[in-house]
């Protein structure tokens, strides 16, 4: 029961940080995109899904609360400004997708709202998944660290690198969805952004050694945790491939992929603890009535019914995006 | 008054759980009523049914969409700002709100999609089913709100273990009678949003002489809808009452502003309670009527507020004024609709401009009716967090700094008051244009989710209109 909805929590994390980190790199694009024909072709390619992306953040929160109270508690209380930041960045994000068409006068303001609210929101998601790594400071099960005990530079390395990770996500979901200059524009962005990130990469590897940190010995400790470089590697090499032969359709799941054995070197190496290294997921999770309630009906039924709604409406919005006439 | 990161973060809770209800309370309503349009539009096939219903989904969409995003900040509260509360009733309160989130993720997000953009797509009779799932929707979210919210009010079916509330009962917990009064009490309310919001807007296009066939079908069914409710949530209301007066004593001996055991007891009608000289001054009050209303008997000893010590005692001002408030706005609503279905019946409510303006402008009632009914119940509950189990003080994270809980703070009022700020002015545009400005059929998928319903619709219209707007 407990190992479901560690399932079950990994997946919907994943399927957040896959989902929303290309329509959140879309955003950081959007920043960066001075053109108002192209940044309304941006905002069609994500405009349908942004929302039900957004859900999986919910859908993590809430099953991190039931299943596993103590990491929920722990976690949110410890990140409390950096949550807060995050929390303000996805909501002017979100409502400038709908003001945004509602002016002319005013539209700078959710311009800008949409692009920094979404650099925020990605910046402060690696960030936290920094702080984790780092290790936070907890005794007694309880966070014991500062206002700002989660802040390191490694924190902030891995809070950079997560924003170019998404940036990255953003540009091959435009070059699936777009045509024309959006897509020539993300082509062009992606051996840069690509780039950066290994370089990114390296920096954090390198400040870990520095660091000394734990989750290195635990790369040291199960080297079949290799795998994932190694899978990572053969994705890149296709993504490298297909931006030259300028293949639309494959760099965004070889990008997913990279995302994928990120995300699986990270689980991976926490295991079994669920904040390292210091609660575990059998001393975090709920007791068996609340896990077995929620398998019964939530875990078994709902859950598999919303990834279907998730692909169906993927699938329903396939293809490239049309692009509306300029009506302005 | 010291500004501590308890009272910071109550403020905050209050703050962030008052403008969040604001719209699912819109939104379960106009999803009801929608669905009520468009099974009438299929029967009789009037064409300004469909107006209607295409006017209105234009406006859900919008309120759904501000719904949503104040609602993923509730999502993260609990654990940011109670980490203890989240520690402790996470076994309870988590699963409750993983139902909420999953059953109407399911429902909502399946189908909304359909509702918006899938008109030229699907059946009508499929259409018409979808319209209903939303419905649906709205209504499964709100059942599990209620469930989670009383069993904070009336803990059941659960033991402390390890310094966490383990449930052992979970069919108590959900089919707890409290839930059974307060899920019925908070939809009526819904639905009553809704049907005086619709109301409100056709008596607005009466008044103005706009829109003639949609106006008269917007007041008709609305004023109707409210004229029938409103009893029948009198009676829900009358039912909470019971429970709070079986469960909740110093709640019900707030909200009645009793200071000490009365035998037979007397009703405050309105009165200054002033905590400090444990009274209250300028009382206007009925002799035996609050035995009567507080338990059915001429003769009944009721509990004052001094049985208990002022520790356990909930603050006294903020549950008597609210509760007479809401009453207040009941009394206003029904004498509303009333008059107004009265004279809608007799065909000569046109005429009677002044009660026109009364249902324009009773908008506003039905929304401080709720938000009031809320401060009731939740203040009333203080001290306590879990009534009777777990103290507010007791729940707020331990080291949480007074300078953090002041910054939150005011990031979400001064976020909050800007998305609402301009929110409600796009709504206020979507409702001066009215219905018709908008094509009937909707155009093709450019979204399938709330918060850019109304932009291909806007991406369509010419640049002087939206110029036009501007001014």
């Amino acid at each position: 029961m407990i190992l479901f909805w560690v399932a079950i929590l990994a997946i919907s994390v994943l399927l957040y940080v896959l989902l929303d980190g290309m329509d959140l790199g879309v955003g950081i694009l959007f920043g960066v995109t001075r053109d108002e024909a192209r940044r309304r072709a941006m905002m069609g390619a994500v405009a349908p899904i942004w929302d039900g992306n957004e859900t999986w953040l919910v859908v993590t929160g809430v099953v991190l609360w039931g299943a596993f109270p103590i990491v929920y508690a722990t976690l949110l209380s410890a990140f409390y400004l950096p949550l807060l930041v995050m929390l303000a960045g996805l909501i002017l994000r979100g409502v400038a997708f709908e003001f945004r068409q509602k002016t002319l006068r005013m539209r700078w303001l959710w311009n800008l709202s949409f692009a920094a609210g979404s650099l925020l929101a990605a910046f402060i998601q690696g960030l936290m998944v920094g702080a984790l790594v780092k290790g936070l400071p907890i005794s007694h099960g309880r966070y014991a660290g500062s206002e700002l005990g989660w802040l390191s530079p490694f924190a902030i390395w891995c809070g950079i690198g997560l924003t170019l990770g998404y940036a990255l996500l953003g540009a091959c979901w435009l070059v699936r969805k777009c045509e024309a200059e959006v897509r020539d524009a993300a082509y062009r962005l992606i051996p840069s952004l690509s780039v950066a990130l290994v370089a990114f990469l390296i920096i954090v590897f390198a400040v870990a050694l520095h660091d000394h940190l734990l989750v290195m010995n635990r790369w040291l400790e199960r080297p079949y945790l290799f795998i994932f470089p190694l899978i990572a590697l053969f994705a890149a090499i296709r993504l490298a491939l297909s931006v030259r032969q300028r293949r639309d359709g494959p760099p965004i799941f070889m990008a997913a992929l990279t995302f994928g054995c990120a995300f699986g070197t990270l689980a991976i190496s926490f295991w079994p603890y669920m904040i390292p290294f210091s609660i575990t997921i059998a001393a975090a999770a709920a007791p068996h009535a609340s896990l077995a309630f929620m398998f019964w009906g939530a875990g078994l039924f709902v859950f598999p019914l919303m990834l279907i709604y998730t692909a169906t409406s993927l699938r329903v919005f396939r293809g490239k995006v049309i692009a509306s006439p300029e009506p302005y | 008054m010291t500004l501590t990161p308890l009272l910071l973060s109550r403020l905050q809770f209050a703050f962030t759980i008052t403008f969040h209800i604001i719209f699912p309370s819109f939104t379960i309503g106009l999803a009801a009523w929608l669905t009520v349009l468009e099974a009438l539009h299929l029967l009789t096939g009037r064409a300004a049914y469909r107006q209607v219903f295409e006017f209105w989904l234009k406006i859900f969409g919008v309120a759904f969409g501000l719904g949503v995003v104040s609602g993923v900040v509730m999502a993260f509260q609990f654990g940011s700002n109670w980490s203890e509360l989240a520690r402790m009733s996470g076994p309870i309160q988590g699963p409750l709100l993983s139902y909420e989130t999953f059953t109407a993720f399911a429902l909502e997000a399946g189908f909304l999609g359909v509702l918006l953009f899938g008109r030229r797509r699907v059946a009508p009779s499929f259409y018409l089913f979808s319209t209903a799932m939303v419905a649906l929707g709205t209504m499964f979210s709100a059942f599990w709100i209620m469930v989670n919210n009383s069993w904070m009010q009336v803990p059941v079916g659960y033991v402390i273990q390890g310094g966490s509330f383990v449930p052992n009962d979970w069919a108590k917990i959900i089919f707890s009678p409290i839930v059974w009064v307060r899920f019925p009490h908070m939809l009526l309310a819904a639905f009553l949003t809704g049907a005086v919001c619709v109301a409100a807007t056709g008596a607005w296009y009466m008044l103005q002489r706009r829109f003639a066939d949609e106006a008269r079908i917007m007041l008709a069914m609305g004023l109707y809808c409210a004229a029938v409710l409103l009893p029948v949530q009198l009676v829900f209301g009358h039912l909470n009452g019971d429970y709070i007066h079986h469960y909740q004593p110093t709640k019900f001996a707030a909200v009645e502003g009793r200071w000490r055991d009365e035998q037979p007891a007397s009703e405050v009608l309105l009165a200054l309670p002033d905590p400090r000289s444990e009274s209250n001054h300028y009382s206007i009050s009925v002799p035996v009527l609050g035995s009567l209303v507080g338990s059915m008997s001429f003769t009944s000893k009721e509990v004052g507020l001094t049985d208990y010590p002022p520790r356990d005692r909930p603050p006294v001002l903020i549950p008597f004024f609210a509760f007479r408030i809401m009453v207040g706005c009941w009394v206003i609503m029904l004498l509303v609709a009333w008059v107004g279905s009265y004279l809608n019946r007799m065909k000569r409510i046109e005429q009677r401009r002044a009660v026109l303006w009364a249902t324009f402008l009773s908008f506003p009632l039905p929304f401080i009716a709720t938000i009031t009914g809320w401060f009731t119940a939740e203040v009333g509950r203080q001290p306590w967090t879990v009534y009777g189990v777990l103290r507010t003080a007791d729940a707020v994270t331990p080291f949480l700094t007074t300078r953090a809980a002041m910054i939150s703070l005011l990031v979400f009022c001064t976020i909050y008051s800007f998305i609402f700020a301009f929110g409600v002015f796009y709504i206020y545009r979507l409702l001066r244009a009215g219905p018709g400005v908008f094509p009937v059929l909707a155009p093709a998928a450019t979204s399938s989710r709330p918060m850019s319903v109304s932009q291909a619709e806007l991406d369509r219209r010419p640049a002087q209109a939206v110029a036009e707007q501007e001014s």
